[in-house]
């Protein structure tokens, strides 16, 4: 069943972009640099940004279109399994409040500008720098994926078949990253979360009221989800996959480049360490945003598109505003999940294409790029990102949007080793660290490829079965905590292994990941080098 | 450091918190302990935050 097309809808979501798209040129004037023809000014702020700004920013970041959108389909789906994302953006933030500090000031000192960046000073390996970059870039696709299917599920919603706004929405997303690199999002992601703020806070008042109140949701969702042999509680065999689900994601999390770029852009090391302790306020929002999935089942949702087998459970939030509110709300809502999609992919376009640029195209192809050949490449390399999403996302069919970004999750958090370790310690051999790495990602490949789901054979979810390898047990396990163990041990057991061969030259010193004792110095225009 | 193991372990053991009852408007214990614990991590990364920032 395809809805009825909603003029007014429509023209709402239509005025709200046009606004955005303008804020958006207009970034290139906020906080004027003199110029930005740079990776240090494109695509990381200069960074410059203070507290509130890093606020919005990383929130807008890390708190994308799938937690509007495939979070309350999880539920909707599974049950409380889905509500994993509120221990995982709570657990997130106890882990990286310290590594994020070092890393901050490490890459400050030596102007590092990606994760690569720092693992190739810290190892002197262009190796093991490239096998980061490549993981990062890999990982962030599918993630930039997700936020269009959030887009798509209010398009298909709206009543609009076809791919054509996608298309436009992201060359005119492309065109503004293009000319105010991280400005732009930074600068609408206060629109966007200001709005989605509204959104949430009407939805969790105006809609249980109509419905009854929360006694009336949770009795109905635990009555839809028995129909379908799930509950509104965990059971038993559930409990690993839960914790390792949350503790997984929250690990994972703050090694995506575009998370890395969100630390970076910031003006000192407290700014970072500020946010951790406000950052938490948008993981109560995601938990009332995770709740619409069962006001959904409550209010008799259907979801719109898919197939009868695998319906196109990420419509049910949209479908839940579109039957509730008043149509003129339902659209502000739509923007405002629309805009939500934005600035994660811009800035996760903007990190993926700073990292290439820096860690891929300048050692590996031109040694003597200039800095602004090099911001040049990244420029670039985020427009191909952007519609390279597109075209994903037009060729694939997608029940479980979130599943997109749990592979992703496995797959980054293989850099755990170099990048977390390195912050604490040089003990790791460059080549131990490149073989677990190797060990890790295979297993963890090998592993989603024999998951299967409902509607494919493989990389059908990011939860393991350990029945696959013949224990007679319905415990999951998140398939990247595997992966990951696989890496340390490997990468542990090698390095005494290896001390022979030469380490690599180390260009950090202990006193770099400490706060800077003099008053911190202005950035040159240099960058670091000395890849050995 | 201890303050903030305190979020990790409340969040990430679901024995301790996978009951319905007891409930606070309707709402099972399972979601309003973890949402409860949202303020709490808040609460001790703050306090962390304030106690080793450079003094200015």
């Amino acid at each position: 069943m395809i809805p009825p097309f909603n003029s007014l809808e429509f023209a709402i979501v239509v005025a709200m972009f046009a606004v955005v798209t303008v804020l958006g040129f207009a970034a290139t004037r906020w906080k004027r640099a003199t110029s930005l023809a740079s990776v240090e000014e494109w695509g990381l702020g200069g960074r410059r940004f203070g507290t509130a700004v890093t606020w919005f920013l990383l929130g807008g970041d890390l708190y994308t279109a799938y937690t509007f959108v495939a979070v309350p389909a999880l539920l909707f789906g599974t049950g409380a399994l889905g509500f994993f994302a509120v221990p995982y953006t709570i657990a997130v933030f106890p882990l990286v409040m310290f590594p994020a500090a070092r890393m901050w000031s490490v890459c400050h000192e030596h102007g590092y500008a990606t994760a690569a960046d720092f693992v190739r000073g810290r190892y002197g390996s262009a190796m093991l720098a490239l096998l980061v970059a490549i993981t990062g870039i890999v990982a962030t696709i599918p993630y930039i994926a997700l936020q269009l299917t959030g887009i798509k599920a209010i398009l298909e919603v709206m009543g609009i078949g076809g791919d054509w706004p996608l298309w436009i929405a992201f060359i005119a997303l492309a065109a503004y990253t293009w000319t105010s690199g991280l400005r732009a999002p930074a600068l609408i992601a206060f629109v966007k979360d200001i709005l989605i703020y509204i959104v949430v806070l009407v939805a969790i008042i105006y809609i249980p009221y109509k419905l009854g109140g929360y006694n009336v949701i949770f009795d109905r969702a635990q009555t839809g989800l028995a129909a379908s042999k799930m509950s509104i509680l965990l059971t038993g065999p559930q409990y690993l996959g839960y914790s390792t689900l949350a503790l997984g994601s929250a690990l994972a999390l703050f090694l995506y480049p575009h998370a890395v770029t969100g630390v970076l852009a910031t003006r000192d090391r407290d700014v970072v360490k500020k946010n951790m302790s406000l950052l938490p306020a948008y993981s109560l929002m995601l938990g009332f945003i995770a709740l619409l999935g069962y006001m959904a089942i409550a209010a008799h949702v259907k979801p719109v598109g898919g197939t009868a087998k695998a319906p196109n459970t990420t419509t049910i939030v949209p479908v839940l505003f579109n039957s509730q509110f008043p149509h003129w709300f339902a659209g502000i809502a739509f923007g405002a999940i629309a805009i939500g999609a934005l600035v994660p992919a811009a800035i996760m376009g903007i990190s993926a294409a700073n990292t290439f640029a820096r860690d891929i195209y300048r050692p590996y192809f031109r040694p003597r790029a200039s800095d602004r050949e090099e911001g040049l490449v990244g420029q670039i390399v985020s427009v191909i990102l952007k519609l390279g999403a597109v075209g994903v996302i037009v060729g694939l069919k997608l029940s479980f949007a979130i599943e997109l970004q749990l592979i992703g999750g496995v797959i980054v958090i293989q850099v755990l080793p170099p990048l977390v370790l390195g912050l604490y310690t040089r003990w790791y051999h460059r080549w131990a660290l490149a073989a677990g790495w190797v060990v890790g990602m295979g297993l963890s490949i090998y592993m989603l490829y024999v998951t299967s789901s409902k509607t494919s054979a493989h990389f059908g979810s990011a939860s393991f079965a350990f029945s696959t390898w013949g224990f007679n047990t319905k415990v999951t396990i998140w398939t990247g905590i595997i992966g990951v163990l696989a890496n340390l041990l490997v990468a542990t057991a090698l390095t005494p292994l290896l001390a022979r061969l030469p380490k690599g030259r180390d260009e950090t010193s202990a006193a770099d990941y400490e706060e800077a004792k003099a008053p911190p110095m202005p950035l040159g225009p240099g960058h670091a080098g000395g890849a050995a | 450091v201890l303050l903030l193991l305190l979020p990790l372990v409340a969040v990430l053991v679901p024995e301790f918190y996978n009951f319905a009852d007891p409930s606070i408007g309707g709402m099972p214990f399972f979601y309003w302990w973890q949402l409860l614990w949202v303020g709490g991590v808040a609460v001790c990364t703050g306090i962390v935050y304030l106690a080793t920032r450079s003094t200015r």
